[in-house]
C-alpha cells in the first residue's frame, strides 16, 4: 500500500485505503469479530488436538492444524463476508458509497482488503500453536510459514466468492448459502473420496482435470512447504475473477 | 450546472422516467414535485450518478454523468432518499469518512467536518453512534454528510421528511440560504416547502414533466387565483349569489359556507388578469350589504398539484 501510495494513482489507493478502514472499524464496532475470532481460535483448537490427533502424532509439525483449514472456512469465511454488499444494499448506504466521487472498483477492492485484512489477524491469533509446536520439538518453521500463507490464501478466495454471493442479494442469509455451496463444491471436487469415485471412470485426465479445480489440491503445495506459482496463480485467480464477477453484479443491480 | 436532456429510465418494461429535461443554474432552487412513484427518486439517482440512464444525458458542471463520472460527482453533495448511514459508525467518524471520500485530509478534513456538524446542529451527538439517534438526528447526520464538502450541486431527495417542525424550517431557511451560492434540487411532498425555499418548481407525473415555473407561475395555474372571496352579514345566499352571478367580469359564483347569518361567496374571474377590475366590480355589487370581508385570493399550490396530476390520471384512464 506505501508503495502504491507513492506512485501517480495515489487518489485511487487513497480511496481504497479509507474504504478498507471504515469496513475494518465495522467489523470490531460490533461483537462480530469478537465472536467470530473466538469461535475461530476454539474450533481450530478442537480440530488440532482433538480430532486432529496433534499429539497422536508425536511429530513436531502442524499438518493436524492446517489440514482441517479447508473445512472450517467453508462456514467461517462467508460468515464474514456475507455482510459485505447485502447490508449496504439493505441500508441503503450502497447509494451514498457509489454517488461518491470513488469508482466500484475502488469500493470492492477496499471492502474486500478489509475483511482479508480481518481474517488475517484472526489466523495471527493462532500463533500460540506455533509456539507449543516449537516448544515442544523442533518444526520445519519455513513450511509452517508457506502453510500460513496458503491458508490466507485460500481464505481470501473463499472470501471473494461472498462478496460475489454478497452482491447478489440483500438478504445476508441467502448469500451465505450460496458461498457455501460454491466453496464446498472448490473443496469436493479434491476431496479424496470424491476423486477416487471419479478415478473409477478410469480417466485420469479426468480426475486430474477436476481435483486441478480444487482448493485442497492447491493447498497442498503450501502445506508441504512448496511456493508453487501456479498455486499461488490459482488463488489469486479465483479472487480476481470473483471480485471482477462482483463488479459486473453490481453495475448490472444499477442498471435495473 | 445541472443540464438534463431528454432522460429516460426503464425498469424492464416500465417507463419510469420519460424524456425529462431542464437545467437548474448557481442560485437557483429547483422543487421537484410529484406523486409518490413519479419518477423523481429515479431522475436524482440518475443525476448524482448511482443508476445509468436509459437514454438521455446529464452534465454536471460541464462534465457528463455517464463518460466522466468522476469530476462531475466530486461537485456534487448527495442526501439518498431515507437518509441512509452507517448504523454503527460515530457521527463524527461517519461525517470523517464521507470527508475523506471527498479527498479531504488532515487539518481540511477536521475542520470540514466540525462545520458540517455546526451547519447541521449535531454538536451534542458527535460521539454517538448513529444508531443510537433519534430520525430527525440521523437525517440531519446524512445531511451533512452531503454538505461536508461544500459542493457546487447539492441534490435532496425529501430532506425535511420525517423531521418535526422545527427542524423542517431549519432545514428549509438553510437550503434557502445555501441557494444563493449553488444549484439545487430537492424533492418533497409538501407543497409550502416550495414556496418557503425554491426558486422554481417542477411538477413531474409517471415521469413526465407537466408543470415548470416559479411557485407563483404555478400558482397562478390554480382556478381559485384571482378569485375574489366576499363575505356579507344578514342576506340570504340566494340573493348574494344572484346579484354577483350578473357581474360582467365574473366566471361564476360559489357559496362557499354559511355560518351564524353570514355568508361568504367566491366569485371566480373570467380572465386570468388580477387588476383588480373584479375586486372593484364586487364592491360595487355588495353596495348596501354589511361586507364584513373581502379580498382576492392568490391561489393555491396544493390545486394547482391536484389538478395536474388528477386530470393527467384521469386522461391516461380514459384512454
Amino acid at each position: 500500500m506505501s508503495f502504491c501510495c507513492s506512485c501517480s494513482s495515489c487518489c485511487s489507493c487513497g480511496n481504497i485505503k479509507t474504504i478498507a478502514k471504515r469496513e475494518l472499524g465495522g467489523y470490531f464496532a460490533s461483537p462480530v469479530a469478537y465472536v467470530f475470532i473466538v469461535i475461530f481460535l476454539l474450533l481450530t483448537g478442537f480440530f488440532t488436538f482433538m480430532a486432529g490427533g496433534f499429539f497422536e502424532r508425536s511429530q513436531a509439525s502442524l499438518e493436524s492444524f492446517f489440514t482441517w483449514h479447508a473445512w472450517l472456512y467453508l462456514f467461517l469465511v462467508p460468515a464474514v463476508g456475507m455482510r459485505l454488499w447485502a447490508e449496504e444494499r439493505r441500508v441503503g448506504t450502497l447509494e451514498l458509497l457509489l454517488t461518491m466521487p470513488i469508482t466500484t472498483l475502488e469500493a470492492i477492492v477496499g471492502k474486500f482488503l478489509a475483511s482479508w485484512a480481518f481474517l488475517a489477524i484472526a489466523l495471527f491469533l493462532t500463533f500460540p500453536v506455533v509456539i507449543t509446536v516449537n516448544w515442544l520439538g523442533s518444526p520445519d518453521n519455513g513450511v509452517i510459514l508457506s502453510a500460513y500463507i496458503g491458508s490466507l490464501m485460500m481464505a481470501g478466495a473463499y472470501l471473494a466468492i461472498t462478496s460475489m454471493t454478497s452482491a447478489m442479494t440483500r438478504n445476508q442469509v441467502v448469500s451465505f448459502i450460496i458461498s457455501v455451496v460454491l466453496c464446498l463444491f472448490l473443496i469436493l471436487c479434491g476431496f479424496p473420496p470424491v476423486t477416487n469415485l471419479l478415478s473409477r471412470l478410469d480417466s485420469p485426465r479426468l480426475v486430474e482435470a477436476v481435483a486441478a479445480l480444487s482448493v485442497l489440491t492447491h493447498f497442498d503445495g503450501f502445506a508441504k512447504g512448496v511456493l508453487d506459482s501456479r498455486d499461488i496463480i490459482y488463488f489469486l485467480s479465483i479472487i480476481g475473477f470473483s471480485l471482477f464477477t462482483t463488479g459486473v453484479i453490481i453495475r448490472s443491480h444499477r442498471a435495473g | 450546472m445541472i443540464k438534463v436532456e431528454n432522460l429516460s429510465k426503464s425498469f424492464g418494461p416500465k417507463l419510469a422516467v420519460d424524456g425529462v429535461s431542464f437545467t437548474v443554474e448557481r442560485g437557483e432552487v429547483l422543487g421537484f414535485l410529484g406523486p409518490n412513484g413519479a419518477g423523481k427518486s429515479t431522475t436524482m439517482r440518475m443525476i448524482t450518478g448511482f443508476i445509468p440512464p436509459s437514454d438521455g444525458r446529464i452534465t454536471v458542471g460541464g462534465f457528463d454523468m455517464v463518460a466522466n463520472p468522476i469530476p462531475a460527482k466530486r461537485l456534487i453533495g448527495y442526501l439518498p432518499e431515507n437518509a441512509p448511514s452507517y448504523a454503527d459508525m460515530t457521527v463524527e467518524g461517519f461525517l470523517s469518512f464521507a470527508a475523506e471520500l471527498r479527498g479531504m485530509r488532515g487539518d481540511a478534513r477536521k475542520k470540514a467536518v466540525s462545520r458540517a456538524i455546526e451547519m447541521c446542529f449535531l454538536e451534542s451527538v458527535i460521539y454517538q453512534s448513529v444508531d443510537t439517534l433519534s430520525k430527525g438526528y440521523r437525517h440531519r447526520t446524512c445531511f451533512a454528510q452531503s454538505i461536508i464538502h461544500d459542493p457546487d450541486v447539492l441534490i435532496l431527495d425529501e430532506p425535511t421528511d420525517g423531521l418535526d417542525p422545527n427542524q423542517k424550517h431549519e432545514v428549509r431557511s438553510l437550503i434557502r440560504r445555501m441557494g444563493a451560492r449553488k444549484a439545487i434540487i430537492f424533492s418533497t411532498h409538501i407543497l409550502e416547502e416550495v414556496d418557503a425555499a425554491c426558486t422554481r418548481a417542477i411538477i413531474i407525473d409517471r415521469g413526465r414533466i407537466v408543470a415548470n415555473g416559479t411557485p407563483e407561475e404555478l400558482r397562478h395555474k390554480s382556478e381559485q387565483s384571482g378569485a375574489v372571496l366576499l363575505c356579507v352579514s344578514g342576506q340570504p345566499s340566494g340573493a348574494v349569489s344572484e346579484r354577483l352571478n350578473h357581474l360582467s367580469s365574473a366566471r361564476r359564483t360559489t357559496i362557499v359556507k354559511e355560518e351564524n347569518g353570514k355568508v361568504w361567496a367566491r366569485v371566480y374571474s373570467k380572465s386570468k388578469n388580477t387588476d383588480g377590475e373584479l375586486a372593484r366590480n364586487v364592491m360595487q355589487a355588495a353596495q348596501g350589504w354589511s361586507v364584513e370581508e373581502l379580498h382576492t385570493e392568490e391561489g393555491r399550490l396544493d390545486d394547482v398539484f391536484r389538478s395536474i396530476t388528477l386530470s393527467e390520471t384521469a386522461k391516461e384512464v380514459s384512454k
